[in-house]
């Protein structure tokens, strides 16, 4: 799958927002005052700017208030129901707790709507039936994994976050053991995509274009697979193997920021890998994965 | 809404005799033709067609594959491809906007353009390949079955078909309702043995694809046996000058 930077930016920011905001919502750090408004002014920023992120790659963003009508049967009209909710309603914890320690419902309500958030957005992903190494739990577990992670290393939870952490790295693992064979035991090959195995071995001989298009494009993206093994590395190290021996060590100011900046690009890396490492069925129509 | 109906009786579709195509490609030239000139929606676009690099929106693609059975020799097998119509059809049920939806009356799926954001994700759903983003509309372009053709009674009863059919000069596709045991499509699928693309996918596609017949295994060319020598030893007219050229100098054996 194409990994267009304005997905890998939302889903990366929005989850650390969201995350950040359930750690705030459980009052772990449950400061006011300013320091209130800026953990929370943080968290905005990073959930808002995901969301609005996310409308750059739409051909008509003018219209994206119809995406919330189709929440019966669509994850994605889900997800933008349950980022709005969470917002607002987090937005009104955030002003009690400006003033006082006031509301720890509504915060735990706001927690919820984070899961929920970060949980249909996984979703969108694990939904398709046309990319196996999607359509697994460790999708929806890693999201969240990460995301909680993240959330516990921005609002400064140490112990929340050398376990999340270390959670999410094992489940990276195994989504990546068990991703790498999705493809070939979901059954479907160029025999079954062209109903011609039954006569023989099928070999895609000609393209029905000389040049690109849309779907080449969109679900055929194999550049840079070639350097996966090198990324997961890269990346496994960023996002978790600089914070979690800072963690353990003791978080100073200067450190904290190391493993904050050090994890982010390490989940932007993950997320580059989790598209493009991604194969569309559609590509065995063209001879490619 | 992006609730699929409960399953229609009338199934319209196509199916598409993978024995007969010659792979001509006239029924993308048309299907680009029809859908670019029709008020259904934005036109069929194409981003430097004269240039290098060309692309463009199409809704039916022809595809050629070769296939190596055991015995016998290799054959080419020309490929078109345009939506299926599935029963069960994701790209509906994840469009977030209700742009996309399949019609309860004769199961057509088709994109309310006026509704679609351009998100991308009902192509992302469809296994076959059958959606297209407008890259100069920003909206989502898949096979209407030319519903603006078939009950179009301002146009002559001939032409009351997807522009595809109207047009295959090899007589390789057919329009009918599949809900309809009884239908000339439906037979010719029970005759002909159609068939799914993947289905162990599970998306019910409508449209139905008809194998190549069977070739002969040891025999590569049909014509063979009629340019074997006829033998040197006749008679009659053509044997007499046979004979005679052939004691002229310069003839060969
Ligand atoms: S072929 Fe693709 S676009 Fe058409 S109905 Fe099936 S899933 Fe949807
Ligand atoms: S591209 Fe348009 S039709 Fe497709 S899912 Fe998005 S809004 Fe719906
Ligand atoms: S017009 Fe007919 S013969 Fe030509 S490519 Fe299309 S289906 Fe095949």
């Amino acid at each position: 799958m194409h990994p267009a930077p304005s997905v890998i930016a939302f889903t990366t920011f929005s989850g650390l927002g969201f995350g950040l905001l359930f750690w705030l919502g459980l009052g772990q750090p449950a400061p006011t005052g300013w320091v209130a408004f800026a953990f929370f002014a943080l968290a905005y920023t990073m959930a808002v700017g995901g969301l609005l992120a996310s409308t750059f790659h739409l051909g008509h963003p003018e219209r994206a208030h119809l995406a919330l009508t189709q929440w019966r049967t669509s994850w994605l009209s889900r997800e933008g129901i349950a980022a709005i909710a969470t917002l607002l309603l987090g937005g009104l914890f955030a002003l009690l707790r400006m003033w006082s320690q006031s509301g720890p419902a509504l915060g735990w309500l706001v927690s919820l709507g984070c899961l929920a958030t970060v949980f249909t957005t996984a979703m969108i992903y694990t939904q398709m039936r046309t990319v196996p190494r999607w359509r697994h739990w460790t999708t929806p577990a890693l999201f969240l994994t990460l995301s909680l992670a993240g959330g516990a290393l921005l609002a400064n939870r140490s112990t929340a976050a050398l376990v999340l952490l270390a959670l999410a790295a094992v489940l990276q693992l195994v989504a990546w053991i068990t991703g790498d064979k999705q493809f070939a035991q979901s059954g479907t090959t160029l025999a079954t995509a062209t109903g011609l195995g039954e006569i023989g071995r099928v070999r895609a001989f000609m393209p029905p274009h000389t040049g690109s298009n849309y779907l080449l494009k969109e679900f055929a993206y194999a550049v840079g697979r070639r350097h996966a093994l090198q990324l997961r590395v890269i990346g496994l190290i960023l996002a978790f193997g600089v914070p979690i021996p800072l963690l353990a060590a003791g978080l100073t100011h200067m450190t904290a920021l190391i493993a904050v900046l050090a994890h982010i690009a390490g989940v932007l890396c993950l997320r580059w890998l989790f598209f493009a490492q991604a194969e569309h069925v559609m590509g065995l129509y063209y001879g490619k994965r | 809404m992006t609730t699929l109906p409960p399953p229609s009786a009338v199934k319209l579709g196509l199916v598409i005799d993978l024995d007969t195509c010659v792979g001509c490609h006239a029924c993308v030239v048309a299907c680009k033709g029809w859908n670019t000139q029709s008020d259904l929606g934005a036109p069929l676009s194409d981003q430097d067609p004269f240039g290098a690099a060309p692309t463009g929106t199409f809704l039916n693609r022809v595809h050629s594959y070769e296939v190596t059975p055991e015995k016998g020799p290799t054959q080419q097998v020309h490929f078109p491809k345009s939506c299926l119509h599935c029963e069960d059809a994701p790209c509906v049920t994840v469009c977030p906007t209700g742009a996309s939806y399949k019609r309860a009356a004769d199961g057509i799926v088709l994109v309310n353009e006026d509704a679609c954001i351009g998100c991308g994700l009902c192509a992302w759903a469809c296994p076959y390949g059958a959606r297209e983003m407008d890259a100069a509309a920003g909206v989502m372009k898949k096979c209407t079955l030319c519903v603006d053709r078939i009950y179009n009674e301002a146009l002559p009863e001939v032409d009351r078909t997807p522009a595809c059919v109207r047009t295959c000069p090899a007589g390789a596709r057919h329009f009918g309702d599949l809900g309809d045991p009884d239908s000339a499509v439906s037979q010719l699928v029970a005759e002909r043995g159609g068939f799914d693309l993947m289905p162990e996918l599970g998306m019910k596609p409508v449209n139905k694809y008809l194998p190549p017949r069977p070739r002969d295994v040891d025999q590569i060319d049909v014509l063979a046996p009629l340019l074997a020598p006829v033998g040197s030893d006749g008679k009659g007219l053509i044997a007499w000058l046979d004979r005679t050229l052939s004691k002229l100098p310069g003839a060969r054996d």
